[in-house]
């Protein structure tokens, strides 16, 4: 659905662009060209980490993973699954909410779910492309661990 | 051609590595065609409008605009600014990166960058409304409102930890990559 957003907003802006000034928006189009193509060594290797990840860590086997274990092991595993996978949200959460349904922990699904948006693992390469290796780093390990907090939060929350 | 093959390296490693993957694990084989199938798919679908936004916005918005608006002196409202363009933002994170550059390139403070990085990851507006109705409005709104807090202090962290000659490196870096 987001993609749609993402695709109007970008005609719109090109049109807008187009009727102002021809020579700029094709300066425009050659700078989104060279950027892509400044990028693709590194996207090619996330798409192949993602595709690897995604078939060993289908939606079925990531349910029984959250679904087997609760408790603190529980939270951490189900934030480490949420960490190394890359999961569009319109599959994450119908998937989250059947999990909830069938009695998982809410702060085990905010664990996932937390760290499922905030770190990429997978797409490491990128992001060390435009933020350096420390950066990155250091915003992925902030962002594991704020996860845990986060879901201990909704976890508070849902139950109060 | 050397220069492309050292460029691609990785890429090519990883494309080895898929292969061994699928030898080794034949079980995994249909399952990671067709991961790999979904996974081109999708990026192939977000990957143009995103470079066309990022191409627009390096052409159209002024550099001083963007360094009034969301730089080093612009405050509150540069960081208020960030967390609504990302929250306004759609498709996955990785996307964010190279809006990022881009911001970097225009002159937006490294802590706003890092705002928006946060705030694309996660608060986006549809997936939120996504979020309250699968998982209902308390755990939506209660991630949202730990996240908003998360966002700020990771952002602030990891600013104050990172050397400043790193960031100005990832700036000049920033210019080349847009």
């Amino acid at each position: 659905m987001d993609t749609y957003i993402l695709y109007g907003i970008a005609s719109l802006g090109l049109l807008a662009s187009f009727l102002k000034d021809r020579k700029k928006t094709l300066a425009a189009l050659k700078k989104a060209w060279k950027s892509f193509e400044g990028i693709l060594p590194q996207f090619l290797v996330v798409l192949i980490l993602v595709a690897i990840t995604l078939a060993v860590l289908d939606t079925a086997t990531i349910s029984r993973i959250l679904g087997e274990r609760s408790g603190i092991w529980g939270v951490l595993g189900a934030s480490l699954v949420g960490a190394v996978t890359l999961i569009p949200g319109f599959v994450a959460f119908p998937a989250a909410a059947a999990l909830l349904a069938g009695g998982a922990g809410a702060t085990q699904i905010a664990a996932f779910v937390s760290s499922l948006m905030m770190v990429g693992v997978v797409t490491l390469p990128m992001e060390m492309k435009y933020f350096g290796r420390r950066v990155a780093i250091l915003r992925n390990v902030f962002a594991f661990i704020f996860s845990l907090v986060a879901a201990l939060f909704v976890g508070w929350a849902v139950r109060i | 051609m050397s220069v492309i093959l050292k460029r691609y390296k990785w890429a090519i490693g990883a494309i080895c590595a898929f292969v061994v993957f699928i030898l080794f694990f034949p079980g995994y084989r249909e399952k990671s065609f067709t991961s790999l199938t979904t996974q081109v798919q999708t990026m192939l679908l977000v990957i143009p409008p995103i470079f066309i936004l990022l191409g627009l916005i390096d052409v159209w918005v002024p550099r001083e605009k963007m360094i009034r608006y969301m730089g080093e002196k612009a405050g509150a409202k540069g960081g208020l600014l960030a967390f609504l363009l990302g929250s306004f933002a759609a498709g996955p994170l990785y996307g964010a990166f190279p809006f990022a550059a881009v911001l970097m390139k225009k002159g937006a403070s490294f802590t706003n960058i890092l705002i928006f990085i946060g705030a694309w990851s996660t608060t986006k507006i549809p997936m939120l409304l996504f979020e309250m109705e699968s998982l209902g409005k308390r755990f939506a709104l209660a991630r949202l409102a730990i996240d908003i807090v998360g966002i700020i202090i990771i952002a602030y962290a990891i600013k104050r930890i990172v050397a400043q000659k790193e960031i100005e490196r990832l700036y000049h870096a920033a210019e080349e990559l847009v």
